[in-house]
């Protein structure tokens, strides 16, 4: 299958990168191309121009900034998932790379892609979102600062504008701990999310202080679900805290029948895996 | 591009997928479509030491780029022990999930010559295989990375009739 025709360009830079956006209604930004291709193929997408940002320098590195750790547009989700600093400071964001795809897809897909991507079922997004991640956009404009928990607006769409690339993301240390779970849709964690949840919990002195539970797969977005963080703040974190906070995982979700699932279904393990996810990031 | 260590210059579409590249352009067809959309691995060569799918590759972006195929594993006639432990272990069927299964496993040895069974069965999950031969697979790739370790190979786990 072959997409339909388009223009090509490889920017060196970000500024040229925009620029070619900017004056180009019917461009697109492609990184590892893993999620754009396919549309092109299946003819779901057909952009008169592709800007193939995968030869800027500079985009690929995981970075740490002191307080926070920057993830690249063009780091790959197989060096998110193997990256000492995002296992150290983002276990979440690791793990939710690491179930990513396959190998092939892990090799040349980026995390930052999949973020802009905005699949109801990606997982990164959670994990990300859970994490109290920022997304950094550069647009002709400059760049602008976008709080992950509203970064998916809806299905495929994100809050970045068409003339806008996510350059980076940026999550913050701190916390106890965090973790990401998923039923894959070729059962076990493959595949895309049936249903999936990541927790970021902050415990001090045998108390929650502070705790984030955002699902993916179950809704028409990966989205934060303020009530399950609310629930646990306070408590000791114990199983019996955890499952009564999980009952709130579906509480403001647009839940979303589709092949896998039944909205029921999807009600069911959108709690199972916010459970399971609160009780990796909290050691257990 | 440089496939298989020879250097290529060529002017293609923008739309050129690097599959029909290699196999329509300079006529290595061991790189197989199967399913055309990612999934199947049919279609894995390795680029730049990262293993990916050729179909979701535009043949633009490896420009610059060292891309190994199935055709350039073996040297001077010599099997890969990738392809002998498939020979070996009876790691193929119908044959058409093959050159993908081989490459995929060719750049598992390479980052990892000790792979446990877990890990073989996690590095190949992105290959699909309609003959149900992953157990003989599993088996072959196990074999290759016992021989590229210069060690005596897992005796095959079938009984030969006596």
């Amino acid at each position: 299958m072959y997409p339909r025709k388009f223009d090509y360009t490889a920017p060196r830079t970000i500024a040229d990168a925009v620029a070619a956006l900017a004056g180009d209604e019917g461009a697109k930004v492609m990184a590892g191309g893993m999620s754009l291709l396919p549309l092109m193929k299946m003819r779901l997408l057909s952009p008169a121009t592709i800007v193939d940002i995968g030869r800027i320098d500079g985009l690929d590195r995981i970075e740490d900034r002191g307080d926070h750790i920057a993830v690249g547009a063009l780091v790959r989700h197989a060096e998110t998932a193997a990256s000492d600093l995002v296992q150290t400071h983002a276990p979440a964001l690791a793990r939710a790379a690491s179930l990513t795809g396959d190998v092939q897809v892990r090799n040349k897909g980026t995390t930052c892609g999949s973020l802009a991507h905005a699949d109801i079922a990606a997982d990164q997004t959670a994990a990300v979102i859970a994490l109290g991640a920022t997304m950094v956009a550069t647009g002709p404009g400059g760049t602008r600062e976008i709080a992950a928990a509203d970064f998916f607006v809806d299905t495929l769409t994100s809050a970045l504008a068409p003339d806008e690339i996510l350059t980076e993301v940026r999550i913050p240390k701190g916390g106890s701990g965090s973790a990401y779970d998923k039923l894959g849709r070729r059962g076990g964690r493959s595949d895309y999310a049936v249903a999936g949840a990541a927790a970021w919990v902050d415990k001090t002195n045998g108390s929650i202080t502070a705790a984030r539970v955002a699902v993916t797969g179950v809704g028409t977005k990966p989205m934060l679900v303020e009530a399950v963080g609310a629930a646990l703040v306070g408590t000791d974190g114990s199983p019996e805290a955890i499952a009564a906070a999980a009952e709130h995982a579906t509480e403001g979700v647009t839940l979303l029948e589709d092949l896998y699932g039944s909205e029921e279904y999807k009600a069911h393990l959108a709690k199972v895996y916010a459970a399971r996810a609160l009780t990796e990031a909290l050691g257990g | 591009m440089t496939v298989n260590g020879t250097r290529y210059d060529r002017d293609v579409e923008p739309r050129t997928l690097l599959v029909h590249f290699l196999r329509e352009e300079l006529g290595l067809t061991g790189t197989h479509v199967g399913c055309d959309t990612s999934y199947c691995g049919a279609c894995t060569v390795i680029v730049d030491g990262r293993s990916v799918k050729s179909c979701t590759y535009l043949a633009v972006a490896a420009d610059g780029a060292d891309v190994r195929t199935v055709e350039g594993v073996a040297v001077d006639g010599t099997l890969h022990p990738v392809q002998e432990g498939f020979w070996e272990r009876h790691g193929l069927q119908c044959g058409f999930c093959t050159p993908g299964m081989i490459m995929s496993s060719v750049a598992l040895l390479e980052q990892n010559p000790a792979p446990g069974e877990g890990e073989i069965r996690h590095a190949i999950e992105g290959n699909l295989c309609r003959c149900t031969g992953y157990h003989n697979i599993v088996r072959a790739v196990e074999y290759a990375a016992a021989k590229m370790r210069g060690e005596e190979p897992p005796a095959p786990d079938w009984e030969v009739p006596s």
